[in-house]
């Protein structure tokens, strides 16, 4: 700590070059917070509700439907308590840029996803209303609706029979989600599949649901309910695919594309040129110093002292552009999950991100110190000194 | 006087690449404690190399060197930078300041290496400067001061841990005759008034008039000078 103001004059010594180098780190770390972030959106986000729900899909594709008449052979297994199902709808409010995460679902989804909580009217009403809709406050808040506005979504699939293909709907309630819920529950837009089905052009696919949901009677059923299920279309031209909501969540992401993959396949690119430019400025910055580094040692520096001193050196710049560009990420990160509008549901930055991105400053700011340090710490002061 | 610094049949080899060249061969010298010592001689006779033994820059190929009683030629490097610490002071014809730090800073360096606190590395440092007159200059910059402030600050840098030894290579070499003058007189002033024995290298007959007494080196080796 003695030697603070001898690593900082040291690294300021050029004060464009260091900026310019601290820029490029910062914007390093500022992808690393946003992208972690991104990573972090599509992982499943840590639900506790859910774990005794089973994902009945399609074993091939989670987009591939399955016939409707499944239901009542699945009801039928031990451990099943309700058989829902679900269908994606994906709609666009107004514009294509606000998308709106909305399902078709059978009229006992409620009951199976108990933390999506209704008011009895609305739930009444949500019953009774064949074009009605329920919203997560979040969402309604987001466009302004209010219970008894009608609002048209535009489906990214299917037309309605007449051809059109946006779709009017009934707000007939606004629910918070309970404790617990995953991620974004309380973005989500749900309504009847009855009218979904009834209205929908594409008909001739025949009576089928995206997906079943299904609440078990308790959670120790989910293993064998699961394999009961899949046993059920095992060899048909449907086979199933059962897997509890925490799995099927994390292979819906890895359908995205495996995130984490592409995040750390692009951080290690980014973080590779990183440690070249770093390494090479450092490299050169200590060249220039070859002089002063003789004169601390002619004073009496230590071999070892004057290795840490630059090594310390690496480290602080790297720390010094990071953080910077961490905190910028932190926030942004709220910012343009907003103005996605919905489609990123990105969380905020969190300690783990900070724990990782501080032990990456401090590595590469080793690694890029090393070489240098190590020839400042075996620097010959006689020949330094007569500038051999 | 009892003798500081006592060498003996000292020799310093450099291998470049294959071919070995022998800088100074069969020194023998013995200087006393207090004295103020003027090194002469053509260019390349090896008086650096002297100089830099003796301050424990370097280590010798042959012979004995030893200061106070210690052989510094058997020390290792971190010995040896331990003891440059605590015992020697060295003043450059360039300076050698860090350009980053104030003419305080740049002084307080060698007192990093003690156990003093901030405040009393501060105040030494100070006094230091008053030393050499330029307690008015503390805050500033190298670039900020002239050749001669420069090796002012190098000097009280060289004395600031009270060593009992100082070494300067060619202190004057790149002075105009005033400013030489009285850096060559402050010299003087820390050998006769704070007992600071003294080994200069120059080239210059005048500065050497400044110190006690004069020895040549030609070739690697002292001569005799009916002159000196
Ligand atoms: N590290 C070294 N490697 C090779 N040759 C050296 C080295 N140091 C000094 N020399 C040579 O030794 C001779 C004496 O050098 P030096 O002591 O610097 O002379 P002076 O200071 O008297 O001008 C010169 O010829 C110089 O080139
Ligand atoms: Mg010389």
């Amino acid at each position: 700590m003695k030697y603070l103001h001898l690593i900082w004059a040291a690294l300021f010594r050029r004060k464009s070059r260091t900026f310019l180098t601290l820029v490029s780190i910062l914007a390093a770390f500022l992808l690393f917070g946003m992208l972690d972030a991104t990573r972090a959106a599509f992982s499943s986000g840590g639900s506790v509700v859910g774990v005794d729900r089973l994902i009945t899909t399609s074993r091939y594709s989670i987009i591939q439907s399955l016939p409707s008449s499944l239901a009542t052979r699945m009801q039928a297994v031990p451990g099943v308590k309700t058989v829902g199902h679900a269908n994606w709808f994906g709609g666009i409010y107004q514009d294509p840029k606000n998308f709106v995460l909305s399902f078709a679902v059978s009229d006992n989804y409620l009951d199976i996803y108990h933390e999506i909580q209704l008011s009895p009217e609305q739930r009444k009403a949500f019953e009774t209303t064949r074009t009605g809709a329920i919203v997560g406050e979040a969402l309604a808040k987001r466009f302004g609706w209010k219970v008894g506005d009608k609002v048209p979504l535009q489906s990214t699939i299917f037309p309605q029979r007449n051809g059109d293909k946006t779709w009017p709907f009934d707000i007939v309630g606004i629910y918070t989600p309970a404790k617990g819920a995953a991620n974004g529950t309380d973005q989500q837009f749900f309504f009847h599949y009855k009218y979904f089905q009834e209205a929908n052009a594409y008909r001739s696919l025949g009576d089928t649901v995206g997906w079943y949901a299904i609440q078990l009677t308790s959670a120790d059923k989910a293993d064998s309910v699961a394999k009961a299920i899949d046993a059920l279309s095992a060899n048909s031209d449907h086979e199933t695919k059962t897997q509890t909501e925490q799995a099927f969540n994390a292979s819906f992401a890895k359908q995205l594309g495996d995130i984490g993959l592409i995040v750390s396949a692009i951080m290690g690119a980014v973080f590779f040129t990183l440690i070249l430019l770093t390494g090479n400025t450092m490299a050169q910055a200590v060249r220039e110093r070859t002089n002063e580094l003789a004169v601390l040692k002619t004073i009496g520096f230590s071999s070892r002292s004057v290795l840490g001193m630059v090594l310390a050196e690496g480290v602080l710049l790297l720390v010094l552009g990071g953080v910077l560009g961490l905190a910028i990420a932190a926030v942004l990160v709220p910012i343009v999950a907003k103005g996605s509008g919905g489609m990123l549901n990105l969380p905020p930055i969190g300690a783990q991100t900070w724990l990782l991105g501080i032990a990456l400053m401090v590595a590469i700011g080793a690694l890029v110190g090393a070489l240098p340090a190590i020839r400042a710490m075996r620097l010959n002061i006689v020949d330094a000194l007569a500038g051999r | 006087m009892s003798t500081l610094i006592e060498i003996n049949d000292l020799s310093k080899v450099y291998e470049r690449g294959r071919q070995k060249v022998e800088v100074l061969h069969g020194v023998n010298l013995a200087i006393a404690e207090g004295d103020f010592l003027a090194l002469m001689g053509p260019s390349g006779s090896g008086k650096t190399t002297l100089l830099n033994l003796i301050g424990g820059l370097d280590t010798p190929t042959g012979g004995s060197l030893s200061v106070a009683g210690e052989r510094i030629d058997r020390m290792s490097g971190g010995q040896l930078a331990r003891w440059r610490a605590a015992h020697v002071g060295f003043v450059f014809q360039f300076y050698n300041l860090m350009p980053m730090l104030s003419a305080q800073r740049n002084v307080e360096l060698p007192l990093l290496l003690t156990k003093l606190s901030a405040s009393q590395r501060r105040q030494n440092a100070s006094v230091a400067l008053q030393l050499v007159g330029l307690a008015d200059r503390a805050s500033h910059k190298p670039s900020e001061l002239s050749g001669g402030q420069q090796q002012r600050v190098a000097i009280a840098r060289a004395i600031v841990s009270d060593p009992t030894l100082l070494v300067c290579d060619e202190p004057t070499g790149d002075l105009d005759r005033q400013s030489a003058e009285d850096i060559l007189g402050l010299l003087r002033e820390l050998n006769r008034e704070h007992g600071k024995t003294i080994v200069m290298v120059t080239h210059d007959p005048k500065a050497a008039e400044y110190a006690n007494h004069t020895l040549h080196l030609d070739k690697g080796a002292l001569v005799e000078q009916a002159a000196a």
